[in-house]
C-alpha cells in the first residue's frame, strides 16, 4: 500500500515553528510569562505517507496541527506545502490552500455542529470551496457518506442521532469533502471503544489506500501510532525528541525519553487505560521551561551540560534523529 | 491489508438509527412534563391574545370599547354592575350592557381600560426585550468572538472624531469639518498599513495597543450593571418627552447587559469548539461560522433570559407609569390605572386589585415559562423534574 505513492514527494515542510502562548495576570492583564506549546519544530512528510505524532498530554501537539493548519499564527518558523511557502499568508490567501489539508478530531460530539444536520455539516466543505449547484453537492454528500460507510438517509439527521463512531465517521466525510492531500487526525481514536476503535483504524487505512492521502497521525496510544505510522515523531514539551522510520523508532530508540516511554509502554490490554507516567520527577510544565534539555528534571542520564544552552536534532543515521547529545558518545 | 478495501463497509457498527423525533417535538414533551413552566406558557398565550384584541377593539376612531369615555354620573361603579340606562346616552353605554370591570373615578369602564393596557404591557415588554437582546447579541458577540483583538491608540483616535463629527455635524465650520474629516482618514491609513511595522517616537504612540475590545465592551457592562437601573431609568425617562416609544428604548437601553454576559460566555466556549475549528479549517467565511455555528448555539440562554428579561420590562413600565413617568394620561396602561385607583383604596378596591393581579400574573407567567424554558433547554437540569 506504501508503495505506490510516488516515492519520497515532500508535502509538507516545518522548519522552526515556534508558538508561545502569554501567560497574562492582574487587572491590566500584564503578561507575566510565556507558555512554550510547540518551540521550535522541524518537519518533513511525504505524500501518501503517515506520520505518528506520539507525546505526553500538554507538550504540544495540538497547537503544532493547528500551526500546520494555519488556525493560528506561528511566532516563528516557515511552513511549506507542496514547496510553496503558507506561513505569512492572510486569510483571504490562505483560502485556496484550505481544501488541502483537513483536521479529524478528538472528541466525537463536539465536532459536528448540533444544530446542523449531518447533510448540511458535510455540505459546508462543499459550499466554501464552491461545489456549484444544490444537486451537485447532495450527491457529493451520499457519495462521502458512502466512502465512511454511512447510509445516505443519515444526511437529514442530526448528530446527536449517531453514536460515538458514526459521527466520527461523519467527521471522516466532511474533512473529505473537499479532497485534501494531508489529513492531521488529532487523536481520533482516543474517546472510542477498542472495538470501534479497529474499525475507525481500517477506515483511515483503507481511504488513505483508496485516495493516496497523508496523514498526521496524533495519539497517546503507542501501539496504535505503531500500527498506522511510517515515521514517528516523539514530542515533549514543544520539542521533537526523537524522529525517525517507526520500526527504528520502536526498536532502536536512543533518546531516554523515548525509552522511558516505550519501555514502560503496557502489553496490550484492551482494558487498560494507556496513559503513562512512569517517569519520575514533575508532570512537565510548558510554562517557562528552565534553559538546556528540556527533559532535564526527569532524564535518569542527565548531567551539567544537559542544562547549558540548546540542543540540537542530531542525525543518527539517514532518517533517524535524536535531541540528545548523548547519542554522538556512541 | 489487501482486504482493507472493502473492510469498512462490512464491518461498519450497527446503523439502525432510533426514531426521528424533531426538536419542536422533544421541546414538547419536555414541556409537558414541565407542569409550571406549561402553566406559564398557557397564561402568556392567553395574555397575548387578549393584548392584540384589546389593541383591535380600543382603536380606531369609532372603538367598540372606548378606554377613554367619561361618564361622571356613573364613577365608581362596582365590577358586574348594571349601568343606568336612563342617564346614558345612546353611544355610551358599555358594549355588553354591563360594566364587567367596573368603572374608576370619572367613569371610564375600566374593562376597555385594562384591555388597552395589555396591550401597552405587550409592545413595551417585547419591543424593549427585542432591543436589549439585540444590543445584547452583538455586543456580547463581538465580545466574545473578536475579544482578543487589540484596540490602538489611533482606533480610539478615530472613534473619537467620528463620534464629534456626527454629534455636531451641523454646528461646525466647514474648515474645521475638512480638518477633522481629514485627520480621521489620515488616521485610517495609517492603521491599514501600520499592523506590522515598528515605528519610533510618536507613530509608536499610535500604534500602541490600549486594551482588547473585550476589555471594553466587559468594562462597558461592568460600568452599566452599577446603576441601579430603575432610577437611570427615571431619570431618563424624567428628561425626554413623555411617550410610550421613548419608555420602550430607555428599557431596553438599560437592560442589555445580561444577554450580552451570556452571548459572550457562549461565543468564548463555542470558539473553542472542534465543530468552529473544522469550519476554519475549510474555509468557513467568518460571518457564516458566527451566524451558521455560533449565534444559533447561542441563543437559547439568551431566548431564557429574554423571556424573564420581558416580565422585568412590564413591571418597570408599570412602576413608572405608577409614579407618573410613564405613557402620557388618556391612555391607559395598567400602572396608571393602578396609580389613579389608589386614590380610592377603601371605596374602589378593584381600581388597585384588578391592574395589581392581572401584572402579577403576566409577570409570574413570564417567570415561570423563563424558568421552565432553562430546564429544557439545558440538558444537564432535565432530569431533575
Ligand atoms: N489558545 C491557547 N492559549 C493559551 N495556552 C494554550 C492555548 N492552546 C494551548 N495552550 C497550551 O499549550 C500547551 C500545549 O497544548 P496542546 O493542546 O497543544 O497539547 P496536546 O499535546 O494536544 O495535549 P493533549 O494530548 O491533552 O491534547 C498546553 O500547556 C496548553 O495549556
Ligand atoms: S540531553 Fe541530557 S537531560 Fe536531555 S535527554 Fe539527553 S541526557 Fe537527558
Ligand atoms: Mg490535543
Amino acid at each position: 500500500m506504501k508503495e505506490d505513492s510516488s516515492g519520497n514527494n515532500v508535502i509538507l515542510k516545518v522548519q522552526g515553528l515556534k508558538k508561545y502562548f502569554p501567560v497574562r495576570r492582574g487587572v491590566l492583564q500584564r503578561v507575566i510569562g510565556w507558555i512554550m506549546a510547540v518551540d521550535g519544530v522541524d518537519l518533513e512528510l511525504s505524500g501518501g505517507k503517515t506520520l505518528g505524532l506520539v507525546g505526553e498530554s500538554g507538550c504540544g501537539k495540538s497547537t503544532l496541527a493547528r500551526l500546520i493548519l494555519k488556525l493560528v499564527e506561528p511566532d516563528a518558523g516557515n511552513i511549506f506545502f507542496r514547496g510553496e511557502e503558507i506561513t505569512g499568508l492572510s486569510r483571504v490567501e490562505m483560502k485556496p490552500y484550505r481544501r488541502f489539508m483537513q483536521i479529524i478530531f478528538q472528541d466525537p460530539f463536539g465536532s459536528l455542529n448540533p444544530r446542523m444536520t449531518v447533510g448540511q455539516s458535510i455540505e459546508e466543505g462543499l459550499r466554501a470551496v464552491g461545489v456549484g449547484s444544490l444537486e451537485q453537492r447532495r450527491r457529493r454528500v451520499v457519495e462521502l457518506l458512502e466512502m465512511v460507510g454511512i447510509p445516505a438517509l443519515a444526511a437529514q439527521r442530526y448528530p446527536h442521532e449517531f453514536s460515538g463512531g458514526q459521527r466520527q465517521r461523519i467527521g471522516i466525510a466532511r474533512a473529505l469533502s473537499v479532497d485534501p492531500e494531508l489529513i492531521i487526525c488529532d487523536e481520533p481514536v482516543s474517546a472510542l471503544d477498542v472495538s470501534i476503535q479497529a474499525q475507525i483504524l481500517n477506515l483511515l487505512r483503507s481511504l488513505q489506500e483508496g485516495l493516496g492521502l497523508t496523514y498526521i497521525f496524533i495519539a497517546h496510544d503507542l501501539h496504535v501510532v505503531e500500527y498506522v505510522s511510517d515515521n514517528v515523531a516523539i514530542m515533549y514539551l514543544g520539542h521533537i525528541m526523537e524522529y525517525g522510520p517507526a520500526e527504528v523508532v520502536y526498536s532502536q530508540h536512543l533518546h531516554p525519553y523515548s525509552s522511558a516511554l516505550l519501555e514502560a509502554a503496557p502489553v496490550p490490554d484492551p482494558s487498560a487505560k494507556r496513559s503513562w507516567t512512569p517517569l519520575a520527577g514533575d508532570v512537565p510544565s510548558p510554562f517557562n521551561p528552565p534553559p538546556g534539555c528540556k527533559f532535564q528534571n526527569r532524564c535518569p542520564l542527565v548531567e551539567d551540560r544537559c542544562r547549558k544552552g540548546e540542543i540540537t536534532l542530531y542525525e543518527v543515521n539517514g532518517a533517524h534523529r535524536v535531541r540528545c547529545w548523548k547519542v554522538l558518545g556512541r | 491489508m489487501q482486504d482493507s478495501g472493502s473492510e469498512h463497509t462490512l464491518s461498519t457498527e450497527a446503523l439502525d438509527l432510533p426514531a426521528r423525533q424533531t426538536r419542536l417535538q422533544e421541546f414538547w414533551a419536555q414541556l409537558r412534563k414541565n407542569r409550571l413552566a406549561l402553566i406559564g406558557l398557557v397564561i402568556f398565550v392567553l395574555f397575548f391574545i387578549v393584548a392584540v384584541t384589546g389593541m383591535v377593539l380600543t382603536t380606531g376612531t369609532s372603538p367598540q370599547l372606548d378606554s377613554s369615555l367619561v361618564r361622571l354620573q356613573e364613577k365608581l361603579r362596582p365590577p358586574l354592575s348594571r349601568p343606568n340606562l336612563k342617564s346614558l346616552q345612546a353611544d355610551e353605554v358599555p358594549v355588553l350592557g354591563i360594566y364587567l370591570l367596573g368603572t374608576d373615578e370619572l367613569g371610564r369602564d375600566v374593562f376597555a381600560r385594562m384591555l388597552q393596557g395589555a396591550w401597552v404591557s405587550l409592545t413595551v415588554g417585547f419591543v424593549a426585550v427585542g432591543i436589549a437582546v439585540l444590543i445584547g447579541i452583538i455586543l456580547g458577540g463581538l465580545s466574545g468572538y473578536y475579544g482578543h483583538s487589540p484596540v490602538r491608540v489611533a482606533q480610539v483616535f478615530i472613534a473619537v472624531l467620528v463620534v464629534l463629527v456626527v454629534t455636531n455635524w451641523s454646528r461646525l465650520s466647514f474648515k474645521t469639518l475638512a480638518v477633522l474629516i481629514s485627520i480621521t482618514v489620515a488616521l485610517a491609513v495609517f492603521l491599514l498599513f501600520s499592523r506590522k511595522k515598528e515605528f519610533g517616537g510618536p507613530l509608536f504612540l499610535l500604534n500602541t495597543q490600549l486594551f482588547s475590545v473585550d476589555m471594553l465592551i466587559t468594562g462597558l457592562i461592568d460600568i452599566m450593571l452599577c446603576f441601579p437601573s430603575f432610577f437611570l431609568i427615571l431619570t431618563v425617562v424624567a428628561l425626554l418627552p413623555a411617550s410610550i416609544y421613548n419608555i420602550m428604548i430607555v428599557i431596553g437601553l438599560t437592560s442589555w447587559m445580561g444577554a450580552a454576559r451570556f452571548v459572550r460566555a457562549e461565543f468564548l466556549s463555542l470558539r473553542e469548539q472542534d465543530f468552529v475549528t473544522a469550519a476554519r479549517a475549510l474555509g468557513v467565511s467568518d460571518w457564516r461560522i458566527i451566524f451558521r455555528h455560533m449565534v444559533p448555539n447561542a441563543i437559547a440562554p439568551v431566548l431564557v433570559s429574554a423571556t424573564i428579561g420581558i416580565a422585568g420590562a412590564i413591571l418597570t413600565e408599570a412602576g413608572l407609569s405608577f409614579l407618573g413617568f410613564g405613557v402620557p394620561p388618556p391612555h391607559a396602561t395598567w400602572g396608571n390605572i393602578l396609580s389613579d385607583g389608589k386614590n380610592y383604596l377603601f371605596d374602589a378596591p378593584w381600581l388597585t386589585i384588578i391592574p395589581g393581579v392581572a401584572i402579577l400574573v403576566v409577570v409570574l407567567s413570564f417567570n415561570l415559562f423563563g424558568e421552565g424554558l432553562r430546564d429544557i433547554l439545558n440538558p444537564k437540569l432535565r432530569e431533575r423534574h
